[in-house]
């Protein structure tokens, strides 16, 4: 079903329409849970940071004015980006820690020999789809510093804009830029530790 | 800009860029020839665009999300109505 526009349906609220709460409920619920999710990994954590956002969400809904949708998102995704940083600080998670462009670089030159990346994008579908793979890259996402892994799950999951990204997290873009970039990095390694190994070896016997 | 000479360890820290279409098209044109002759250079960025690609489906296909149910969307339309009457008084 096409989603209706966020600011529409939050007029419709407030001109008491009957189902607008609900229908704007519901897409909202979905957005702020499918993130959650991505940025703990534990379906019990991304309830109660749903509950959270969605309770200081609708506390604040009645004083506040949005000129477009893009507005809307990237309050709401600001406000579970709290609820997320809330439940952090709980305790459970590991200390911050940068990454550093270095770790990915590929080795240079060996004995003489050039240098040799696998290319395994080249793969059949069949052995990208597997479920395994969507394995490694959720691990992979849950072990990136947290304030990467927020960029990657609003730039590549959620497919927010540079822009947006940067709204939401309260930094520049350029800063947006470098941590997707290093965060992407870290995800092609660990497809790589997976992909390029077993597979590549057993098509060149 | 356009006849510069890039290396890989600059192209390497950009490549991000290059695959989301944020680089000016001088520097744009420097990765094309760069990639064109540079065999590691192009198999780092096809994988890494394929990183991305599968990232994008694996978060697709997320399992179906736990729903709150009508009474639980009524406490929180309340709690809204209440923050209204708030605002309104």
């Amino acid at each position: 079903m096409m989603e209706r526009d966020l600011v529409s349906l939050f007029e419709d609220i407030k001109a008491r329409k009957p189902e607008a709460f609900n229908q704007f409920f519901r897409q909202v619920e979905k957005r702020v849970y499918s993130f959650g999710v991505k940025v703990c990994g534990d379906r019990e954590d991304a309830r109660d940071i749903m509950q959270e956002t969605l309770l200081q969400a609708f506390r604040s809904l009645p004083g506040l004015q949005f000129t477009d949708s893009t507005a809307l998102n990237v309050w709401l995704y600001r406000v579970a980006r709290n609820s997320c940083l809330m439940m952090r600080r709980k305790g459970k998670y590991e200390p911050e820690r940068e990454l550093s462009l270095e770790e990915f670089m590929p080795a240079k030159e060996h004995e003489g020999h050039p240098m040799q990346i696998p290319d395994w994008s080249r793969l059949p579908d069949e052995a990208l789809m597997e479920k395994e793979i969507g394995d490694v890259i959720r691990r992979a996402t849950l072990s990136l510093p947290y304030e990467y892994r927020l960029v990657l799950v609003l730039r590549d999951m959620e497919q927010l804009t540079t822009r947006e990204v940067a709204d939401i997290l309260e930094i520049s873009e350029q800063n947006v830029k470098i941590r997707l970039h290093r965060a992407r990095l870290s995800l092609r390694q660990a497809l790589t530790e997976k992909l390029a190994g077993e597979r590549l070896r057993q098509a060149a016997d | 800009m356009s006849d510069r000479q890039m290396d890989c360890r600059e192209m390497f820290a950009r490549l991000s860029e290059y695959l989301d279409g944020e680089l000016d098209e001088d520097l744009c044109q420097c990765f094309d020839s760069h990639m064109r002759d540079c065999e590691p250079c192009l198999a780092f960025l096809a994988t890494l665009k394929k990183t991305v690609e599968l990232c994008r489906s694996a978060s697709d296909a997320e399992p179906a999300l736990a729903r709150f149910g009508p009474e639980e969307i009524a406490l929180f339309e309340s709690a809204y109505e209440k923050a209204r009457q708030a605002q309104a008084s």
